[in-house]
């Protein structure tokens, strides 16, 4: 394999620059999927370089901007648990970090990697959709509800730079994992709810991170039997080394129930 | 590029893209840096960048340019063993010790924290760092018994 | 003379200081100047025909090295038990599983050797494969063992059937060896591994070499378990071969990808148990069918498939016994040598049918187990009388003095319940294993004061280094620093036997006590070093063992073991968390209790990581839980607190009484588990591993 350019601008406008004119160019943040995938040789097309972003000063932080929380697409996760202001505003996406990995993988991970990656396991994908948040690239925003297209298909054009994500202040949003074991598992089914507006969001039982539009417009009505009996027909998960469709149908129903009653008794 | 490697400073001429892990066990000679999996899951490749503990073979080497890399050989002051590392030996934390250099960083970062360290602390901060041999326990009792 | 002996005290491990800096060196840490990197190109079809090998003309070659089943020198065949594993399958050739070796390469850089192996193809011509235990190719091995007359007892019959499963022994170092040429046509292996001499006699058989020619050396270990028991042998002389026609060292490192797909499992099977009882608890008969899975080649099966039979019927005396267990051959990756061997398996279906039995009952499984255990004086399945050390009710009533109350669980959805089991496991080989292989170690008095043993048992965590020096300080009456010992090279020290089957402390550690002790006595009587001594084990005249007919003997000693689970059951995942567990263990004498206690935490938490979270899914004859994503062990946070109680029962001929227990540790945890599950949920579940999805399931069907 021939030998991968590594670029390293020194701001977000050289990035966004190189990454328009460098062939065969990918986004390198924190690596905890592209190295791996670089090492293994697995990446198609195969890369001719990599644009390391990680250590952009614009595309990190947790602030306040507006009403919404903007955290910076190479933020990572361990940036985000430590701030005062995500775990006051958004602190299910804070509980959503802190289930990823353990803390090697929290030390270098980014919303920025989880959202471009799109895995329909991605652990802060659902938290994400739940909020109703806004993925801001170098060109315009994205509602997170349009961003996901496919399998591992976003609505990024090809050279096309995520420099944060917004997420609103005013969302209450609570959030479960269920994972094989109590860190670095991938998710069997990954799951975040806000109340008002009805929002429920679920990774790993489809082949994108999902809104169940059924449980939605039955919580919306406040029928919470009716939204648990709806999940499971809005979700499509499948049998793999995981884990079965059936075991992830019967777990989503059973920790909406849980974070729904939680909602209940507060 | 530059970097400083358990306080030495080092100038690395190769390719950005290579991983650290590579370019500290095989350019460098710093082994005590293992490779268990080349994933991410295993932890044995952990290494401090700024004080963080990160997995090495997830690192292009390029992304440590002036930072401070800190591998397990960078534990000890000459020949006098860590307090942690000490702790390690007496209370039979490493067996096979291929885990070992990974766990001792992922625990000395732990034991940089002020606050009080429970059990649950230690096992939470180890929990990107397998260990097969040992069952945790002895390890969990080492790093607590350097945090009276 | 030294005032306190080391023996029964937790001295510093002898190469801890290397461990805790760094400094130990392990395979792949070793620089090797002028080696090539190695890789192993392998069978992507479960069964069939291997037609031919084409390497595409349009890639340049003049750099790598090619090895087929044609450059092999000696007999293809990597040497164990049957010597029926080729080392490289040949054109015309039977391929008997995916990944399969077929062909190796060489490269002075892995970029080369990656493109390389890229234009290598194989064809082949399939045939069906076959992977189920009843449709099975051949059988490997049977063995049965008769007591008394199980068909002509009448009473109360329990019949269960129970299946356990794959299970990978995730050293964190994955396999590897490097292979160095050395003159008059020598080949120096350094590798990861367990038994230096196996090695080296599968690489004299391959490559056509002298026991001088030969030489394998240990490097430091990262774990084996078992699995560097019989598959580094395969990797030696991969790596030889490579070597000796590239005419330069070869590293052959595996990554984990490869060495989760292509290398040896616990061995998994179906176990079936018919139990007749009288209604007073009584035990009258154990009816046990064994279907162990050996996967495509032989390998150590037939051994297993041994332990499996003779740990069958439990901890228990029974008038009468029947254990009907046999191996079969599937079209899958050959199974192997897993601590505990075939026992962790028996024993899982064993516990569980004493806990069904209480339950049709309606006594308490702690009562029936005291009514049914094994104590000095009664006989085995295999008609052997325990004349000594039987730690049987020691361990019960230690552990269950131990054990914390249990505190009921402050969530509603979360069910606690609490499990134990009872089990023995055979320390040293089976039968007359020991006196086949008359382990011999070699000691020394140097004229410098010092003194050395020479052995071939390995140092892989579990404390060998450390403890035969323990040993040899206390019969010399020296400090420890006084004590060294050779590399675990076998052109310095003699066959010790292979460090399995919990033999090392208790029979070769016994040798090197012996031969410290001798060597004393000549010191005392005025002789000068230097002094040099062989030791051989001695099978003592009273045990006897009938290989033929499976009676006798089986083990110099047993070691028992009680574990107490407690679980928190979450009742809208069916994860099922091993929050504590409380081993009593009888190791007869524990020579230094940390690491003592560390070999049980550590099997320990195996076993526990066997029966809840390690699965290994089966597509087309290939695991689909190939890279450590998907393979799962427990993590610091997935542990329980784990709790351990020696019990000190001496063994007449154990260094100051020990008994194996290396392996021991593996097989209380599991049914201890699953009867935990039951006490929380009311649910039976009758398999390892005892995933969330079938315990979710088995609760909902209630």
């Amino acid at each position: 394999m021939p030998e991968v350019t590594y670029l390293r601008p020194e701001n977000i406008q050289d990035a966004v620059q190189l990454y328009r004119t460098t062939p065969g160019c990918r986004l390198l943040a924190g690596g905890t999927d592209l190295m791996v995938m670089l090492h293994a040789g697995t990446l198609r097309p195969q890369p001719r370089a990599v644009l390391d972003v990680w250590s952009l000063r614009e595309l990190k932080g947790v602030r306040r901007v507006g009403d919404a929380l903007e955290i910076g697409a190479a933020e990572s996760y361990t940036g985000i648990i430590r701030s005062a202001d995500a775990n006051r505003y958004v602190p299910a996406l804070v509980a959503a970090a802190r289930t990823i990995g353990a803390a090697q993988i929290q030390n270098r991970g980014t919303l920025g990697g989880n959202l471009a990656n799109a895995s329909p396991a991605g652990d802060t994908l659902p938290v994400l959709l739940a909020y109703d948040a806004v993925v801001v690239t170098d060109r315009r925003t994205i509602r997170i509800d349009n961003f996901f297209l496919g399998y591992r298909k976003t609505a990024l054009q090809a050279d096309e730079l995520i420099t944060a994500v917004r997420v609103p202040l005013d969302r209450d949003v609570v959030f479960r994992k269920v994972g094989t074991r109590a860190a670095q598992a991938i998710s069997k089914i990954v799951m975040a709810v806000c109340r008002a507006p009805a929002r429920v969001a679920v990774g790993s039982v489809a082949e994108v991170p999902m809104r169940a539009g059924g449980a939605e417009r039955a919580l919306a009505e406040g029928d919470v039997a009716g939204a648990v009996g709806a999940v499971a027909a809005d979700i499509r998960p499948i049998d793999d080394v995981r884990s079965t469709a059936d075991y992830r149908r019967a777990v989503t129903q059973n920790v909406l129930r849980e974070l729904l009653d939680a909602f209940t008794r507060e | 590029m530059r970097f400083t490697l358990n306080g030495r400073s080092v100038t690395y001429e190769a390719s950005g893209a290579r991983r650290l892990l590579d370019v500290l066990r095989e350019d460098l000679g710093a082994t005590g840096t293992k490779e268990g999996c080349g994933e991410g899951e295993c932890g044995a490749c952990s290494v401090l960048i700024d004080g963080e503990v990160v997995d090495s073979c997830l690192v292009a080497v390029g992304q440590v340019e002036g930072c401070e890399v800190v591998t397990v050989e960078g534990l000890a002051e000459g020949t006098e063993l860590s307090a942690l590392q000490q702790a390690f030996i007496n209370y039979g934390a490493a067996q096979c010790g291929i885990c070992t250099p990974g766990m001792l960083l992922a625990a000395h970062v732990l034991l940089q924290r002020p606050d009080r360290l429970s059990a649950d602390d230690v096992r939470e901060g180890l929990a990107g760092n397998l260990c097969r041999c040992t069952g945790y326990t002895k390890i969990i009792e080492a790093v607590l018994s350097c945090r009276k | 003379m030294v005032s306190r002996s080391p023996i029964g005290q937790s001295v510093p491990r002898r190469e801890g200081v290397a461990k805790v800096t760094g400094a130990a060196k392990y395979t792949d840490d070793l620089v090797i100047v002028g080696a090539w990197y190695g890789k192993t190109v392998r069978s992507t079809i479960a069964a069939g025909r291997l037609r031919a090998i084409s390497l595409d003309p349009a890639f340049d070659w003049s750099r790598v090295v090619v090895v087929t089943a044609a450059d092999i020198p000696g007999e293809n065949v990597v040497h164990l038990i049957r010597d029926d594993q080729p080392v490289l399958a040949r054109v015309g050739g039977d391929i008997r599983h995916k990944e399969e070796p077929i062909l190796l390469l060489a490269a002075p850089e892995r970029g080369t050797l990656e493109a390389a192996a890229r234009h290598v193809r194989m064809e082949y011509e399939p045939s069906t494969p076959v992977y189920d235990l009843d449709g099975a190719l051949e059988v490997y091995s049977t063995i049965q063992i008769t007591k008394g007359d199980v068909d002509s007892v009448q009473g109360e019959v329990i019949e269960r059937t129970f299946k356990v499963g794959l299970q990978e022994q995730l050293y964190i170092e994955p396999q590897g060896a490097i292979a160095i040429p050395e003159p008059g046509g020598a080949i120096r292996i350094i590798g990861s591994l367990q038994c230096p001499y196996y090695v080296h006699r599968a690489l004299k058989r391959a490559l056509k070499l002298s026991d001088a020619q030969a030489i394998v050396v240990q490097a430091e270990t990262g774990g084996g378990f078992g699995g560097k028991e019989e598959y580094p042998s395969m990797v030696a002389i991969h790596a030889a071969l490579l070597a000796r026609k590239a005419g330069r060292p070869v590293r052959l490192i595996y990554d984990r990808h490869e060495d989760l797909a292509a290398t040896t499992k616990r061995h998994p099977g179906v176990i079936r148990h018919r139990t007749t009882v009288k209604k007073d608890g009584t035990l009258l008969a154990q009816d046990i069918e064994i279907v162990l899975d050996g996967g495509g080649y032989c390998t150590l099966t037939p051994v297993v498939l041994s332990r499996a039979a003779i740990h069958a019927a439990g901890a228990y005396s029974c008038p009468n016994v029947r254990i009907r267990a046999r191996a079969v051959a599937t079209n899958t990756p050959p199974n192997g040598a897993f601590r505990g061997f075939g026992a962790p398996q028996s024993l899982f279906a064993a516990e569980l049918m004493v806990e069904h039995a209480a339950g049709r009952l309606g006594m308490s499984s702690v009562d029936l187990r005291r009514k049914w255990m094994l104590r000095l004086g009664d006989t085995t399945a295999t008609g052997q009388k325990l004349t000594e050390s039987v730690g049987s009710e020691l361990v019960l009533d230690a552990a269950l003095k131990a054990a914390a109350t249990v505190q009921p669980s402050n969530r509603p959805t979360v069910r606690r319940g609490r499990g134990l089991s009872l089990v023995f496991h055979g320390s040293g080989f089976t039968g007359s294993g020991e006196k086949k292989l008359q382990g011999t170690i070699g000691f020394e008095a140097l004229a410098d004061g010092t003194f050395r043993i020479l052995t071939a048992s390995t140092e892989i965590g579990q404390g060998t280094k450390t403890i035969f020096c323990q040993l040899a300080a206390d019969a010399l009456g020296v400090s420890l620093d006084r004590v060294t010992l050779a590399p675990q090279d076998t052109s310095l020290v003699p066959d010790s036997g292979p460090t399995v089957a919990s033999r090392t402390a208790m029979i070769v550690g016994r040798l090197v006590q012996d031969a410290a002790a001798e060597v004393q006595q000549r010191l005392a009587r005025g002789e000068q070093p230097p002094i040099a001594i062989q030791k051989s084990y001695i099978q003592p005249d009273s045990l006897s063992w009938d290989e033929t007919n499976y009676r006798g003997d089986a083990y110099p000693i047993y070691a028992w073991a009680c574990t107490i689970a407690d679980v928190d059951v979450d009742m809208i995942t069916g994860e099922v968390r091993v929050t504590d567990l409380v081993t009593a263990v009888d190791c007869g004498k524990a020579l230094h209790p940390v690491m003592a206690e560390g070999q049980i935490e550590g099997g320990s938490l195996q076993a526990v990581g066997w029966a809840t979270i390690e699965e290994i899914k089966m597509k087309d004859g290939a695991y689909q839980n190939d890279r450590l994503a998907t393979y799962l062990i427990p993590t610091a946070l997935d542990a329980p607190r784990i709790r351990t109680i020696l019990v000190e029962n001496p063994y007449s001929r154990g260094p100051f009484g020990a008994k194996g227990i290396g392996e021991l540790p593996m097989d209380g945890p599991a049914p201890a588990i699953l009867a935990a599950i039951h006490d929380a949920t009311g649910v039976w579940l009758d398999e390892v591993p005892a995933t969330p999805e079938k315990v979710l399931a088995a609760c909902a069907s209630r």
